[in-house]
């Protein structure tokens, strides 16, 4: 109870750091709040810190870096632990799209993990995200929804393919890892 | 790029059949009750031609000479997807949405169910598509009766048709047009509060079993909204006449049915999941229709949301309770039946009373490795008071439109408009998208790769014919839309308008506890935006 009452404040004082917060979906409020299976102890004191807002140095701790890979080449940004895929994208001017605003209701966050023992490193993903899975624009074996996807520091170094990327890549001979 | 991926097509996912030009004529009879052109028309087009005339001539020495002039009819996903895109991938571009309600968004506002607000969020983007300066929306502007096509692209460069898939696939079965037999889309106008369907008053209280035909994402959509407790339903934005007309309903079975098996059924995981949720809900399937041959294996095995579909309903039906209680809510799936015709109450004359079906078989079909349901020449009855017919949606064209009248879709490549005198000729300017382009298929997140490989089209063509071409030289745009609207008296709801609309329905619905109230009278709503 507690675990997810500052897991929520956490997320609260991310969304105060977005330029442009996306709204919170009615049915599902934001991923991560939902998602604390993601907070082991270790990650618990990170978001007690980020809550109440202490030293620069810490939050600079709390970053984990991620490659996004489209179209037009890669971007390497530094995502807040605890902070979606979709969010840090969206932050950084990337062009993943999120037409439900995370609320896991469009599947247009599609991203492909591009490496398996990254990809492994993911929680599961829920029935429901499988479910909005099942549409996405070309599904691979390591493909998950952005805004599902919440930065830990285990996943430092995650690269991410969007789909258009992935199409192109398709033609280059890029071949989403299986399992 | 291709967009016909097989995991996207499920989930709307129609065949056709053309009910001839009924629908059209219905539907612009209860539209645009206020401009009928149709008399006048040659009149009309006359008369434009002068007025293209002056406003291309003023253009030639306005500043606005450099824009390229571009209007997407219809401001459904399609249409705002294709805005968003011309308007990055074109900064000399200026976008004007039209579309025949005064309100946008197509069918996120009048399709997408009530119960579902967090699929309509992206009205939220496209909201923002609608802020942008070069972007402009018009609604009450409908082609075909307030403009012709063929006016549209000579005030624009660029036309790009998006506006949907507005009438349905008949099943062309004796009994058809008997009262208490609905195609689905009216029913989802209805309790959507769409405006052309807000007199419309399905029967609900003189029966106790509805039948649903059909098993995709609309069929089960229709089926939970007659089966979820109304309270629940109080809280959307469901339309206050559906509401109030679900809360006296006596309507307590429903029978979802499918032509061919659980291994085809045409819902997604995520609609199935959500009505097998319904509280205190009794779910019957049949356990011998879970038997599952090799065949259906093979089908599974290529389509992960089949499989994942079949997996719910097996495990739906090993949970049963064995009976009903009394009063309970039932839903009942029923597979391999196909409608032969439909029967006359006795004591209502003219009212369905009863469903005749014959049931089938699967076969294989050579090539497409999917099985078609055969009928057995075994038929069976089930006693019924009302039917939605949920088998696809169709497109209407209009004037001067080539259109594939078989596949209901206008004839395409990449979303360029073949010609319908030459084959190998494209229309000059003329682009599709959406349900109009595809046929009746897809989430509102296909709308978006469709819209790209619209725009990639277009973007080829503006660059292959450089600056001499026909896109260089000036047209009058907006500036011309608005001129010719103007003399024919239309009144146009702009953005703005709209957000008086939106901030009214939202001001209604917070008396009553919902997000919105939708305004339901044409009259009412073109009125509030002269306020
Ligand atoms: C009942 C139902 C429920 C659905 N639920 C979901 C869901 O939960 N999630 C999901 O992802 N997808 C859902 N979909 C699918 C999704 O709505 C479609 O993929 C999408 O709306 C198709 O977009 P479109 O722009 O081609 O057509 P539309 O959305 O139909 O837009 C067409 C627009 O054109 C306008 N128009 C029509 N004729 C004219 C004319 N002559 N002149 C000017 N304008 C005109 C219409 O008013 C409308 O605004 C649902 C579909 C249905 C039918
Ligand atoms: S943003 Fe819609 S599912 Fe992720």
């Amino acid at each position: 109870m507690l675990i997810s009452k500052i897991s929520r404040l956490g997320a609260q004082t991310f969304k105060g750091l977005s330029k442009a917060p996306l709204r919170i979906g009615p049915k599902r409020p934001f991923s991560f709040v939902l998602q604390n299976q993601y907070l082991e102890p270790l990650n618990y004191k990170f978001f007690s810190t980020t809550a109440t807002g202490n030293s620069q140095g810490n939050e600079e701790n709390q970053k984990i870096s991620v490659t996004f890979f489209d179209k037009d080449g890669e971007q390497e940004i530094k995502v807040p632990v605890g902070m979606s895929m979709l969010e840090a994208a969206h932050e950084n001017d990337i062009e993943l799209e999120g037409a439900c605003e995370g609320s896991l209701a469009c599947s247009t966050c599609h991203v492909v993990v591009m490496d398996v023992e990254q990809y492994n490193k993911l929680e599961d993903p829920t029935d429901e995200e499988n479910d909005m899975l099942d549409l996405a624009f070309g599904l691979t074996e390591t493909s998950r929804l952005g805004c599902q996807v919440i930065a830990k520091p285990e996943l430092d170094g995650l690269r991410l393919a969007l789909p258009a990327a992935t199409r192109n890549f398709a033609v280059d001979g890029f071949k989403p890892k299986p399992h | 790029m291709l967009i016909n991926t097989t995991n996207l097509n499920i989930s709307y996912d129609y065949p056709f059949h053309f009910n001839g030009g009924l629908a059209l004529f219905f539907r612009q009879k209860t539209l645009n009750p206020k401009s009928d052109f149709h008399s006048s028309k040659a009149l009309c087009q006359r008369s434009s031609m002068a007025i293209f005339g002056a406003m291309i001539a003023r253009a030639y020495s306005s500043a606005a000479t450099r824009s390229l002039r571009v209007c997407v009819v219809g401001s459904g996903p399609a249409g705002f997807y294709t805005a968003e895109k011309m308007l990055k991938a074109h900064e000399e571009a200026e976008v004007d949405i039209i579309d025949r309600l005064p309100t946008p968004f197509g069918l996120v506002r009048s399709g997408v169910a009530p119960d579902h607000p967090e699929t309509k969020i992206v009205i939220n983007q496209f909201s923002r598509v609608a802020h942008n300066e070069r972007c402009s929306f018009f609604g009450n502007v409908s082609l075909g009766s307030s403009i012709s096509l063929s006016e549209l692209r000579q005030i624009y460069h660029v036309v790009v048709l998006a506006y949907g898939a507005e009438s349905d696939r008949v099943l062309g079965i004796p009994g058809e047009d008997l009262s208490g037999v609905h195609s689905a889309r009216e029913f989802v106008w209805w309790y959507n509060g769409h405006p052309d369907f807000n007199q419309f008053s399905p029967d609900l209280k003189n029966t106790d079993t509805a039948i649903v035909l059909g098993q995709g994402n609309v069929a089960l959509d229709v089926a939970r909204i007659l089966l979820r407790p109304p309270a629940e339903l109080a809280t959307t934005d469901i339309a206050s006449h559906a509401l109030a007309a679900l809360r006296e309903s006596s309507i307590r079975k429903v029978y979802l049915v499918g032509r061919r098996g659980p291994a085809q059924a045409a819902c997604t995981a995520k609609e199935l999941r959500e009505i097998l949720a319904i509280k205190h809900l009794y779910v019957n399937i049949k356990q011998a229709d879970l038997q599952i041959t090799s065949a259906d294996e093979e089908e599974m095995k290529s389509n992960r949301i089949r499989r994942r579909v079949f997996d719910l309903l097996s495990k739906a039906s090993s949970s049963n309770q064995t009976r009903p209680s009394s009063g309970q809510r039932e839903l009942h799936f029923t597979f391999f039946r196909k409608p032969d015709k439909f029967l006359e109450s006795n004591d209502k004359s003219g009212h369905v009373a009863c469903v005749n079906f014959e049931k089938t078989a699967l076969k294989g079909s050579a090539g497409s490795g999917n099985q078609i349901a055969a009928g057995t020449g075994e038929y069976e009855d089930l006693k019924c008071g009302l039917v939605l017919k949920s088998i696809g949606y169709k497109s209407i064209p209009v004037d001067g439109l080539p259109f594939d009248h078989s596949k209901g879709v206008v004839p395409n490549i990449g979303g360029r408009v073949l010609s319908s005198r030459d084959v190998d000729q494209l229309e000059d300017g003329l682009y599709v998208c959406g349900w109009l382009k595809r046929g009746p298929t897809g989430i509102i997140a296909t709308n978006l790769y469709d819209a790209e490989e619209t725009v990639g089209s277009i973007s080829e063509d503006l660059k292959k014919r450089g600056p001499t071409s026909k896109f260089a030289s000036p047209k009058p745009g907006r500036e011309g839309l608005l001129q010719l609207l103007e003399n024919r008296n239309i009144q146009v709801v702009t953005f703005s308008d709209w957000e008086k609309i939106d901030s009214e329905e939202r001001r209604h619905g917070s008396l009553s506890g919902k997000p919105r109230e939708k305004l339901t009278n044409w009259k009412y709503l073109l009125e509030l935006t002269t306020k």
